[in-house]
Parts: C-alpha cells; sequence; structure tokens
C-alpha cells in the first residue's frame, strides 16, 4: 500500500502529501503522524501540499484533524504550499481551515513553526531540540 | 395591399428628389439633430441624399409593407451604420430617430400637394408612407439601443481589468486599492489577482484598500471575507484600510463581522504591515536646511 512519507526536520515533522488521499490513506497517515510525533517528541508539523490541484471538504476535515490531534501532543501544524486555485475553491465552499496556520511555501512554514514554538515560551519543559 | 402596389409614391419621390431633400434637411436642422459640430451639416446632407436615393429605389423594387425583405437591405444597411456612428457619437435615441420621423412632413406636403384632388387617394398613400417610415424609425432605435448595449458591455469589460490592480508597495507588503463596487465577478478577478501575486512575489501582508468602494453592504462585506480567507489561506495576512466614517457606520449598524484588522487610512495599514514583518522606514541622516 502506498504511504506518505514523513520527514524530521529540526524540530518539525514534514509531510508532503503529493498524491490523491483517501479515507485508508488519511487514517494511514492519521496513526503514523501522531506516533512519529511521540517518538521524535517533534514541536511542529508542516504539511505540503503544493502538489494537490483539488482540495475537497475531505482533505479539509483531514486537515483540520491532524492539526487538532497535533495541538493534543503538543505540536503546531502549518499547511504550505496551498495554490491559488484551491484556495479560492476552498473560499467558495466555505472551507476556511479555521484554526490551521498557513504559509506560502515550505522555507516560510519553518519560520512561522519556529516562531510559534518560540512564542510559546519555555513552559514547554519537555521540548526537543 | 392594392394601395401600395399601385402607389405613386415612388414616382412623386423620384421626381421631387431634390425639393424633398432640401425641406428635409430643413426640418432636420430645425430640430436640432444637428448636435453642437459633432456632425457636420454637409455629412448630414449626404447621409440624408443616400437614404433617400436608396429608399426610392427600395420603394420601387418592393411592396412597403415588410422592411425584412431582401429589397430593402441596403436601406437596412445604410440606417444600422448611421444608427450605430449616432450612438457612439453620443447622441439621444430621440436624436437619431428624429432622422427619419423628420422626412414625414415634407413627405406628406408634397402628397398633398401631388394628390390634391383625390382625397381617398391621398389617405391611401399618407398610410402607406407613415406605416413604411415608422417602421424604419423602431428599426432605427433598435439599432440605437444595441450599440449603446455594446459599448455598455464593452465599458464594463475594460472597467473590471482597470479596477483590480495589485500594486507592490514593499518588500513583501501587497496593496489591492479597491475602485467601485464589488460584485461576485470582481471579487472573483481581484482574488485570482492577489493570490497569484502572493505567489509571485511571497509576500505576508496584503493592505486591501476600500476608499473607492463607494457602500459597504453584507454582501460586499461577504466578498471582502472571501478575499481575506482565500489570502489567509495562501499564508498571506490582510489588513483593510480607507474605511470611511459613514462606512464604519454602516459595518457597525448592519451587525458586519469583518474578523480582520482593519485601519483607516492606507498610511496607518502600511506602518502596521511593516511593523508586522519587521522592517523599518528611517529618515536619512539630517538633511541640509
Amino acid at each position: 500500500m502506498e504511504q506518505i512519507p514523513i520527514l524530521k526536520v529540526g524540530r518539525c515533522l514534514l509531510v508532503s502529501i503529493q498524491i490523491d488521499m483517501h479515507d485508508k490513506l488519511a487514517l494511514a497517515l492519521q496513526d503514523d503522524l501522531t506516533q512519529k510525533l511521540v517518538e521524535t517528541r517533534a514541536r511542529g508539523v508542516l504539511i505540503d501540499i503544493s502538489a494537490l490541484d483539488l482540495v475537497d471538504s475531505f482533505i479539509g476535515r483531514m486537515l483540520s484533524n491532524i492539526a487538532a490531534m497535533a495541538r493534543v501532543l503538543d505540536a503546531q501544524t502549518v499547511v504550505v504550499g496551498m495554490r491559488p486555485q484551491v484556495a479560492i475553491t476552498l473560499v467558495e465552499l466555505g472551507l476556511t481551515l479555521t484554526g490551521i496556520q498557513t504559509a506560502l511555501d515550505v522555507d516560510r512554514g519553518l519560520a512561522l513553526i519556529n516562531r510559534l514554538i518560540d512564542a510559546e515560551g519555555e513552559d514547554g519543559a519537555g521540548g526537543a531540540h | 395591399m392594392v394601395a401600395s402596389t399601385t402607389s405613386r409614391i415612388p414616382d412623386l419621390l423620384e421626381k421631387h428628389q431634390s425639393k424633398l431633400l432640401a425641406s428635409w434637411l430643413e426640418r432636420q436642422l430645425a430640430s436640432s439633430s444637428l448636435r453642437s459640430g459633432q456632425i457636420g451639416e454637409d455629412e448630414l446632407k449626404e447621409q440624408s441624399q443616400k437614404f433617400l436615393r436608396e429608399f426610392i429605389a427600395g420603394l420601387k423594387s418592393a411592396p412597403a409593407d415588410d422592411i425584412t425583405e431582401q429589397s430593402w437591405r441596403q436601406v437596412r444597411e445604410l440606417l444600422s451604420e448611421f444608427s450605430h456612428s449616432r450612438a457612439l457619437q453620443g447622441f439621444t435615441p430621440s436624436e437619431t430617430a428624429t432622422f427619419i420621423f423628420s422626412l414625414k412632413e415634407p413627405l406628406f406636403t408634397l402628397l398633398r400637394e401631388e394628390i390634391k384632388a383625390d382625397a381617398q387617394a391621398l389617405g391611401e398613400e399618407i398610410w402607406t408612407a407613415t406605416r413604411l417610415i415608422d417602421k424604419f424609425g423602431l428599426f432605427t432605435a433598435e439599432i440605437y439601443q444595441q450599440s449603446r448595449d455594446e459599448i455598455i458591455k464593452r465599458q464594463a469589460r475594460e472597467l473590471l481589468e482597470l479596477s483590480t490592480p495589485v500594486v507592490e508597495l514593499w518588500h513583501k507588503i501587497l496593496a489591492i486599492p479597491l475602485i467601485g463596487t464589488l460584485d461576485s465577478e470582481r471579487t472573483q478577478t481581484v482574488m485570482e489577482n492577489l493570490l497569484n501575486y502572493i505567489v509571485k512575489s511571497g509576500a505576508e501582508i496584503a493592505i486591501i484598500d476600500i476608499t473607492g468602494v463607494p457602500t459597504v453592504d453584507t454582501l460586499v462585506a461577504q466578498h471582502l471575507i472571501k478575499t481575506v480567507s482565500a489570502a489567509r489561506l495562501m499564508g498571506a495576512d490582510c489588513i483593510i484600510s480607507g474605511i470611511r466614517p459613514q462606512i464604519a457606520q454602516t459595518i457597525v449598524h448592519l451587525g458586519l463581522q469583518l474578523d480582520v484588522v482593519s485601519k483607516a487610512t492606507m498610511a496607518d495599514a502600511f506602518a502596521l504591515a511593516l511593523k508586522r514583518t519587521g522592517q523599518v522606514v528611517t529618515r536619512a541622516a539630517a538633511r541640509p536646511a
């Protein structure tokens, strides 16, 4: 079965979605990601969707779920690389992905996550390096 | 229509063509369809002459009933061209239609003079003529309307293209000055332009200036929110600027939640954008007085 690779970059996990999502894959991704988050004690999740030219309510909900799960595990989620057409479609569908941070590309996404983690301060005692 | 087949109008017209033309022109000039030099007297004369010639030719070869017939094609083309150019020059519909309708009086005078004896025939001829001229008058008005519609459509298109620029104000800062009412079509264009520009320039903040938006109602607000949300999905923040006092009041009275940072002026918005992107603009070292 196809799998979506999860890479560790600094304090973050980088997930690049490049194939069509379906239920099973989404569940597998959530499984893998939560597992990895606990394993690596990463503080951020970066989801790159620059390869997707269609984001529907299903993927929107999946992204929200991942963000919520990551938050429970004390990690920030940033979605990066959304295409203009995708953004317009999402807005027309009334899905504004509230509660999810976004950035233009991976670079900015990483910077944003680092800022967010730093802003959260030193209260997160067990943070990874 | 027995009357029209045996009509004497074509012969009479041909015989008195120049006299008719003169008095027709006089009528037209008197009814001030010659708008302050927008159209020359010579041009008018030429148009009238041409029309009269084709009109007579048409009368000779066709029954006066149906102006959509082939034999009236020349006249129709002439009138379309005439009406179209008048519409472009900004004449009013009445001024345009007067061209045709002012032919009635000289024509009827002529008929009265020539067919004085036979009241019955005179009545028939005048009826034939008036019906024909009315039809052509309506035709002119229709073409005029069509031409105006085309102009309006073209202007709307041009306005759409003109009024949605995206300006790169500073490194990472874009400005979108909106002019005119925001409808869904324009919102779509603005959104596409903005998002594409965000990708191209890597901007982080977009300032949407609504100084030129005359009114903000629930629909416009919804369109603004859509644009802001789309930009946010692309990782860019929006600031709305140029909110005039009346508009601030309207927004509150309507209970609209814009849910986005707003500033009164573009300058304030720009200052905030600089602060957010961690940039500073400073005055160069003291200038000589």
